[in-house]
């Protein structure tokens, strides 16, 4: 069991060598002002974003060289993971209670998010989908998992790589808000989004 | 006095003792179950009713404070132990303290006993050896003035309330041929040590794997991971346990071989999350819920997570999957027709059957034979509570009523008890109830404690 636990000890302490070595090595494009929200037309899910890129000029492609030094301060890419998810640029998203729809809100949201990424090619993000306390433990974890697919699935509809965004269910584990009342259940029904490599 | 001359006095040949050592600590694997001696009077009450027992103190053999100790918990616990299935009739411990002990069968006075109304009497002597203890358990029939159980228990000092406990199933085994769970324990999950996740930005209070005895004694924390572990179940030889274990970032199937020490994780997930494992009747397979084909559908794998099967194939989300005790069908939730049901589907996946019609249902527990019955979590109002559906008459009973919102029910391996979890104090506790819905017990009282599951 020591042993076993040694590898498992071992293999964490290895990604994490291997998630910070690519943090301090590898170049992230710059990002310039946050994207102005998407027009009225663009606001429908498409399927292939890649060739209608949003507005201001995205950063070219993932670059392995070193990028240029920003013109403007860029705090989001310089930042380390804790710092970025401390003051995320990728907003929550909400739902409905015992619902997975994306409802227009929460598209804006994920739009936003959406160009976001775009401009981190290089970010990959946990989406987390989480439950208020009302419904059961067990059927919450399916629940939570159907909110982040339905995400998941808006930003990939934007261009977001599949293989950039994964999904965890914590059901009704981890609320964002302790209380018990109408106001903290709408807070906790969401999809989180956290940024896990960079 | 010695032990032997006691022994003696007490009719050594009369009740026929048997030495049954007990290995250290609860972690023993079980003994194979002994024959009951040779005599075997069965107690009983007057006139139908309940036979009504006592138990006064059992008795030191030495006046050590450890021994005097042991003496005293060993009388409460199987007190305690022996009211748990309601079979008998328990005389209040401070109606007879005015009774003297009995130092010699002879000494016993059973005109006393009798007035009291007491049909069984039990008494015993714990003397100290070392490290262990000898302990003298003695059943009498009152009006029989005759022994109708006798056993003698070595084990370790330490866990004084495993001696209770052994002598309790014994004792029912003994009179009732009933299987007593006393010696059972119960796993569940617990954010009670406060300890909280590194590298989130939000606050977030990890869970672990915890484990007690049936009456909530001997908690003890099983799994150190720090991270958010969920809903474990044991394995029917009670050496293994399975949960949902987010540590490497992704929930996944993990095992606990809790004796060896040696935790395995049969899927090692590529990033697919894998829930909810149950483990079949045999053991030799788990049940779980997983997102690997893109939704919450229930597979069934070989404990060594080879051999994956699909079991369920729906746009909706299938999961909460539970073993029937021949493990020919399993029982689990779906959204199928909009609100969360239980179905039940033959382990081939055909035969699908739908279970219930209410608003909201969850976490089916198929309960052990001879039981027909599946235990869930019913919406009813603004929280859950614990209803069961016997499955040969299709009737519903309801168990608890809005005390809080109960969820997660498990059954005893008897299928005479439930422990199931509830706001009814405040935050979420684990709570034992009958079958009936009668004689509900808190078992934990610190942090939040969800998700039990009992031995089997």
């Amino acid at each position: 069991m020591r042993h076993h636990r040694g590898m498992v000890g071992t293999v964490v302490l290895a990604a994490l060598v291997v998630l910070s070595v690519g943090a301090c090595h590898r170049s992230v494009p710059p990002v310039e002002n946050p994207a102005p929200p998407p027009s009225a037309a663009a606001q429908a899910p498409t399927l292939a974003a890649p060739d209608k890129p949003p507005a201001p000029p995205a950063p070219v492609k993932e670059s392995v060289v070193a990028a240029p030094a920003p013109i403007v301060e860029d705090r989001v890419s310089s930042a380390s993971l804790d710092e970025i998810n401390r003051n995320s640029p990728l907003k929550p998203v909400f739902f409905d209670y015992n619902q997975s729809d994306v409802s227009a809100e929460a598209q804006k949201a994920l739009d936003a998010n959406a160009d976001v990424l775009k401009h981190n090619p290089g970010w990959i993000v946990t989406i987390e989908g989480h439950c208020d306390e009302r419904g059961t433990a067990e059927y919450n974890l399916a629940l939570g998992e159907r909110r982040a697919n339905a995400a998941r699935a808006y930003l990939v509809s934007l261009g977001i790589s599949a293989d950039h965004l994964r999904t965890v269910s914590y059901g009704k584990e981890f609320p964002f808000d302790p209380g018990h009342d109408e106001a903290a259940w709408a807070r906790n029904r969401r999809a989180h989004f956290v940024v896990t490599q960079k | 006095m010695t032990r032997t001359n006691l022994l003696g006095l007490w009719g050594l040949a009369a009740a026929g003792v048997t030495l049954m050592a007990i290995a250290p600590g609860a972690q023993a694997p079980q003994q194979p179950p002994q024959q009951p001696p040779a005599i075997s009077l069965t107690i009983t009450g007057e006139s139908g009713a309940l036979p009504h027992y006592a138990v006064p103190d059992f008795i030191p053999l030495s006046n050590d404070a450890e021994t005097v100790a042991a003496a005293k918990t060993i009388g409460e616990v199987l007190f305690a132990d022996l009211a748990f299935e309601r079979e008998f009739e328990m005389i209040p411990r401070d109606t007879y303290a005015s009774i003297p002990p009995a130092r010699s069968l002879s000494a016993i006075p059973f005109d006393r006993w009798r007035e009291l109304g007491a049909d069984g009497l039990v008494i015993g002597t714990v003397q100290k050896q070392g490290d262990s203890l000898r302990v003298d358990v003695r059943l009498f029939g009152v009006k029989q003035q005759q022994a109708a159980f006798g056993r003698e228990y070595v084990a370790q000092a330490s866990n004084p309330r495993f001696i209770a406990h052994t002598a309790s199933d014994e004792i029912f085994q003994s009179q009732l041929a009933l299987r007593g769970v006393a010696r059972t324990k119960i796993a569940f999950v617990s954010d009670r040590d406060g300890e909280r996740l590194v590298g989130t930005v939000e606050s977030r209070v990890v869970k672990e794997v915890y484990l007690c005895d049936y009456d909530g004694a001997n908690q003890r924390r099983l799994t150190v991971n720090r991270t958010l572990n969920i809903n474990p179940t044991w394995s029917p030889d009670g050496r293994s346990i399975a949960y949902t274990s987010y540590r490497r970032g992704v929930p996944d199937i993990f095992i606990s071989n809790i004796f060896q020490g040696t935790i395995e994780n049969p899927l090692h997930s590529r990033g697919e999350e894998n829930f909810l494992p149950v483990w079949s009747p045999d053991g030799t397979k788990i049940a779980f819920q997983s997102n690997r084909d893109g939704h919450a559908e229930i597979y069934v794998m070989s404990r060594d997570g080879s051999g994956i099967r699909r079991l369920t194939n729906n746009p909706a989300n299938d999961g909460t999957p539970t073993w029937s005790p021949t493990g020919r069908q399993i029982a689990f939730t779906s959204d199928r027709a909009g609100a969360p049901q239980i179905y039940v589907v033959d382990a081939d996946g055909l035969n699908l059957r739908l279970l219930t019609h209410e608003s909201y249902c969850d976490r089916p527990t198929w309960s052990p034979a001879p039981y027909n019955e599946i235990a869930y979590a019913s919406r009813t109002g603004s929280g859950f509570d614990v209803k069961v559906l016997d499955l040969a008459s299709g009737e519903i009973r309801q168990l608890t009523f809005g005390e809080g919102s109960n969820e997660s029910p498990a059954y005893a391996p008897n299928g005479r008890h439930l422990v199931f979890s509830s706001t009814r104090s405040g935050r979420r506790q684990l709570y034992t109830i009958d079958r009936t819905g009668r004689d509900v017990r808190q078992l934990t009282k610190v942090g939040n404690n969800q998700t039990p599951d009992w031995s089997k």
